[in-house]
């Protein structure tokens, strides 16, 4: 395999959780609440994954336990946003904090213990013969391939039915929504439950396929590169297939030119991904600083329908 | 409350006459005029979640009040522990006041962490190319040099909020890593000690490079630091025109913008302040307390210090309170390591602080109704 196929599967396989993350984070500020605590998301979803594949060493139990915890958190959070109405940038802080935390005290007696198994590729022989795509598509997680297919179906439930058409309505003008018999609370807790169950299946990916053993602070702040992704990618799925496997690519490049023996210290090459983000979220700011962004319009602004205007 | 006051809340009806009024309902009303708290929800929130932190200590088999009473008396409960909070205080007094600066103007800072560790970095580089220097002339070069660097790291982050619309939360935070990352460079590389048994980490200070301690214990003089920062924040919100344009802009950002308030201007003002105050804390922290620049030089001073903004509703003088508080917390966390429980417990602790804080702030503008 030449340098150009081996980082795009490297390229994939990194952006696998970034795109789930991102993917989570789309459905969330759809709706119109800010998701900030996706880093803590995914640190409790590759906790709880570790902590229930060690113990009873079912793949598939794992990681629906880190969907039903994260949705627990989900939940949280939209009592706080949509029914409280409290602050939803300090409530997703909290969320990273309590979460990080949380999972560091949970994770305590399963750090370091290597995992019975990796994330469970599906192969597919036919494919292995050709050149580029075989190697890429030939072994793929399941993970991945769910990923992928949730792209296509979120970009159809966004712009291709009505389901997403009343998603939009309720990010974009909550009042109207309301008024057209939309109900705007069902709608933002169920998206904003499943958005943070999709960020925690991100977290367990992360987990599976990248290092298969539980440590502290695994993400090292991916979660929040996926809520810069969100915006790069402009609240769209299918952008954001693009943007997870360009930051997938960047975050593993630094890894492949180490191997090629480089002589810039390892430190400044993990830098990039990080740097990357704020350059490409200043070029994007540039570019559409006379257009509108994208972004919903009701973001972070909660609903009281008594002060409907 | 009056009534009057409650204007442009919900009003309930009264039943239409003539009707039956045996049946009745509960709901809940939302009153967006009551705005300022009551001052017992900070303290409702610690107690809510010392109480929800109990239950997964209980999970893991441990008693939660021995536990606590464990985390008090290491904290507080003996002179040393006593003095070690106060050393913890100092930072997440000097970040917190930072924050509180920038959170008053809806700044989201959460790049304090990134912004003391710059800020270390900067007072250590001074001992590595100025070694002969005197007393007096290095600590004041190291504690520019600290506020520079935590400053120009918050200038990092100001400027692509006021002239590239990024969202700042996002800026702050990946630069923390890229100071972390910086950090571990130095320290690995061309700071590290000769003689330090290829241990990473920068030569010890000499005792001109440190700062003076009281007595024989470890508090140093960035206790004085902190508690002045306070002070002059405090007289400069109450006194001065920068801090009145503060206050408009915090409580109500659009009338701001009508007045005239350059926003753009002060929201880089803002992040240098807010940059260089953790700065100083980085600069007491190498140079107070571990007298060389070494990995995790913060256990995560930076994000605490947003909790203990915020529990102390950005107030200076209430900052004060909760950065000892918060000292108390992680020096309490490491005093249960010796029972077996990880010293995340502070760090558990702290998270939901926060979410029952965000909750509390708002749960007094609900209140259930009967209606009839």
């Amino acid at each position: 395999m030449d340098f150009t196929t081996q980082l795009l599967i490297a390229a994939i396989s990194a952006g696998t959780p970034l795109l789930l993350a991102t993917l989570g984070g789309i459905l969330n500020e759809r709706a119109g609440i800010i998701q900030l605590g996706a880093d803590g998301l995914m640190l409790m979803g590759a906790v709880t994954t570790c902590i229930v594949y060690l113990r009873t060493g079912n793949l598939w139990l794992a990681l629906l336990a880190t969907v039903a915890v994260t949705a627990v958190f989900g939940l949280l959070h939209s009592f706080l946003c949509v029914t409280l109405r409290a602050n939803q940038t300090m409530s997703g802080l909290a969320m990273t904090l309590f979460g990080s935390g949380l999972s560091a005290y949970l994770g305590k007696p399963v750090s370091g213990i290597p995992l019975p198994g990796t994330s469970p590729k599906l192969h597919l022989p036919w494919l292995e013969p050709i050149p580029v795509l075989g190697p890429i598509f030939g072994r793929m997680d399941y993970l991945t391939w769910l990923s992928l297919l949730l792209v296509l179906v979120l970009h159809l439930l966004i712009h291709r039915t009505s389901w997403g058409l009343h998603l939009r309505a309720v990010g974009d003008n909550p009042a109207t929504a309301d008024v057209m018999g939309i109900r705007v609370q069902l709608i933002r807790y169920s998206y904003v439950i499943a958005g943070a169950a999709l960020i925690g299946l991100a977290g367990a990916d992360m987990v599976l396929a990248y290092a298969p053993t539980w440590n502290e602070g695994l993400t090292a702040g991916r979660g929040w590169i996926a809520v810069g992704l969100v915006i790069f990618a402009r609240w769209n799925p299918l952008r954001a297939l693009f943007c997870a496997c360009f930051f997938g690519a960047l975050d593993s490049l630094g890894f492949r030119i180490q191997l090629l023996g480089s002589t810039v210290p390892p430190y400044f090459l993990k830098m990039i991904p990080y740097i990357v983000t704020i350059l490409v979220l200043m070029y994007l700011g540039y570019r559409n600083r006379n257009k509108p962004s994208g972004t919903p319009e009701a973001l972070g602004v909660p609903y009281i329908r008594e002060q409907r205007f | 409350m009056s009534l009057e006051n409650r204007s442009n809340a919900a009003v309930s009806r009264p039943a239409p006459p003539g009707k039956s009024v045996w049946r009745m309902s509960y709901r809940l009303e939302y009153d967006s005029s009551r705005a300022r708290s009551p001052w017992w929800t900070p303290i409702l929130s610690v107690v809510l979640a010392l109480v929800l932190c109990a239950i997964f200590i209980a999970a893991n088999g441990m008693s939660p009040i021995t536990v606590y009473e464990r985390m008090f008396r290491g904290a507080f409960g003996t002179a040393y522990g006593f003095t070690e909070t106060m050393v913890k205080a100092i930072p997440l007094l000097l970040c917190g006041l930072g924050i509180a600066v920038a959170y008053r103007i809806s700044v989201w800072n959460i790049g304090a962490e990134g912004q003391l560790t710059v800020g270390a970095m900067a007072a250590t580089a001074v001992t590595i190319y100025c070694p002969g220097l005197s007393s007096f002339w290095s600590i004041l070069l190291m504690l520019l040099l600290g506020i520079a660097a935590g400053a120009l790291w918050g200038l990092m982050t100001a400027v692509p909020r006021t002239h590239f619309g990024v969202n700042e939360l996002i800026t702050s935070l990946m630069l923390n890593y890229v100071a972390l990352l910086a950090l571990d460079y130095v320290v690995f590389g061309p700071w590290k000690d000769p003689k330090g048994f290829n241990f990473p980490g920068s030569p010890m200070f000499t005792a001109a490079q440190s700062l003076p301690v009281l007595g024989s214990t470890r508090l140093h003089i960035g206790l004085v630091f902190g508690l002045v920062a306070v002070l002059i924040y405090f007289l400069m919100i109450r006194f001065t025109r920068w801090g009145y344009e503060l206050k408009l802009m915090g409580a109500n950002p659009a009338a701001a913008r009508y007045a005239g308030i350059h926003i753009k201007r002060h929201i880089i003002i803002v992040m240098l302040i807010s940059g260089g105050l953790a700065g100083v804390a980085g600069m007491a922290e190498v140079s107070g307390v571990t007298h060389k620049l070494m990995q995790g030089i913060s256990p995560g001073y930076g994000y605490t210090a947003i909790i203990v903004a915020w529990l102390a509703k950005l107030n200076p003088l209430g900052l004060i309170l909760t950065s000892v508080l918060f000292g108390g917390l992680i020096v309490g966390g490491y005093s249960v390591q010796t029972i077996g429980l990880p010293s995340s417990i502070s760090e558990m602790l702290q998270g939901s602080i926060l979410f029952f804080l965000i909750a509390g702030e708002m749960i007094h503008r609900f209140r259930i109704r009967r209606s009839v």
